[in-house]
């Protein structure tokens, strides 16, 4: 029995965590680098289409982004409705809301300019086609169609 | 007496490991990783008169017209066929027709010469693809209905331009022998011009009515 006697009595060195805050800065700084803040709350529910051959939006800041789907909150009616910004806007109001986003760019970026059209995937056709002839009048020729990747 | 200096207490900093984890957590909430993609396109730009209006004329071969109609069925005429999908298992090609995609490289490549398909010319392209033979005024028009739904415009115009991409993979591999991802930007462009996208979006037309 005396083969299992606990010997020594010395302790177990503890774990040297003198470290641990500068992991966790590494780790911050990666999600701080990665990640974008959520500009807008969605008003609309978006259920984006699935497509094979997407590609990536290079410059997040230079993307400017146009919602379109049925309101979330019932009160609005189940109709299609789009999003600018932070709320509810017309067609007309596309033009004005373009030269806005331009505005706050400088020059050289304005050419590079993007508008993403985040649409539902119920969303009728129409809608688009009116917001596509608003994007032609307003000159913002540079457009993408947000959906999912997908393989198929 | 020697008096014993003392030492000013350093700064307990065991509470940093605490601050740094609470701003990892309110990076972690408020910060999203939405990763954004989609198709790209670029719109032709607006009218600037009624003359412009008049459309470019367009040979009749050609033309490949697209029509994706209020029920969501998908047309695709050439002078040489016409085919309907009615599903979108069809418009892969699941269902005993050549799928859409097929459809179109066969109107953009015209390998044989067919006279009732678009008309080949011969341009440069410079090394190392050289002068070859190319549809160089094909146009493959889509249409669709106001009231067609936008999953499946999206869904035909992800076969239009995975026609194009496989057409521009198959051309790198053929002129550089290597994956059109891999090849250098000037390489890239030279493949692009060699099978630009000439894809042509019509004002949709209410045929259907309904909502």
């Amino acid at each position: 029995m005396g083969k299992f006697n606990k010997s020594g009595g010395h302790d177990m060195p503890e774990l040297n965590t003198s470290s641990m805050p500068d992991l966790v800065f590494a780790i911050l700084f990666f999600f701080m680098v990665t990640t974008t803040m959520r500009s807008e709350t969605l008003m609309v529910r978006l259920k984006l289409p699935q497509a094979s051959e997407v590609q990536k939006l290079e410059k997040k800041s230079l993307v400017t982004y146009i919602n379109l789907g049925p309101a979330m909150d019932a009160k609005y009616g189940t109709g299609t409705q789009m999003q600018l910004n932070d709320k509810f806007a017309q067609v007309e109001d596309i033009q004005d809301y373009i030269a806005q986003e331009k505005a706050s760019m400088n020059e050289a970026d304005q050419q590079l300019m993007t508008v993403s059209i985040k649409a539902d995937e119920d969303t009728r056709m129409r809608y688009i086609s009116d917001v596509k002839q608003a994007l032609r009048k307003a000159y913002a020729l540079k457009i993408s169609y947000s959906a999912r990747k997908a393989e198929n | 007496m020697a008096k014993k200096k003392r030492k000013t207490p350093a700064l307990n900093a065991s509470s940093m490991a605490d601050i740094s984890f609470l701003l990892l957590t309110f990076f972690l909430l408020v910060s999203s990783m939405d990763t954004d993609s989609g198709l790209a396109r670029r719109l032709p730009p607006p009218p600037q008169n009624e003359e412009q209006l008049e459309t470019v004329k367009v040979q009749e071969r050609n033309l490949l017209v697209v029509l994706v109609n209020s029920s969501n069925e998908t047309m695709v005429k050439s002078q040489v066929s016409t085919e309907w999908y009615q599903t979108d298992a069809e418009l892969h090609g699941r269902g005993n027709k050549l799928s859409l995609k097929d459809k179109v490289k066969e109107f953009v490549l015209n390998t044989n010469n067919n006279p009732l398909l678009p008309e080949l010319m011969e341009e440069d392209f410079g090394a190392p693809i050289g002068t070859v033979p190319v549809t160089a005024d094909h146009v493959v028009s889509l249409q669709n209905d106001a009231t067609t739904s936008y999953k499946t415009y999206i869904a035909v115009q992800n076969e239009l331009v995975r026609a194009y991409n496989e057409l521009r993979q198959e051309g790198a591999r053929k002129y550089f022998g290597s994956d059109y991802d891999n090849l250098t930007t000037d390489q890239q462009e030279q493949i692009n011009k060699l099978y630009p996208q000439r894809i042509s979006e019509a004002e949709p037309k209410n045929f259907g009515g309904g909502n």
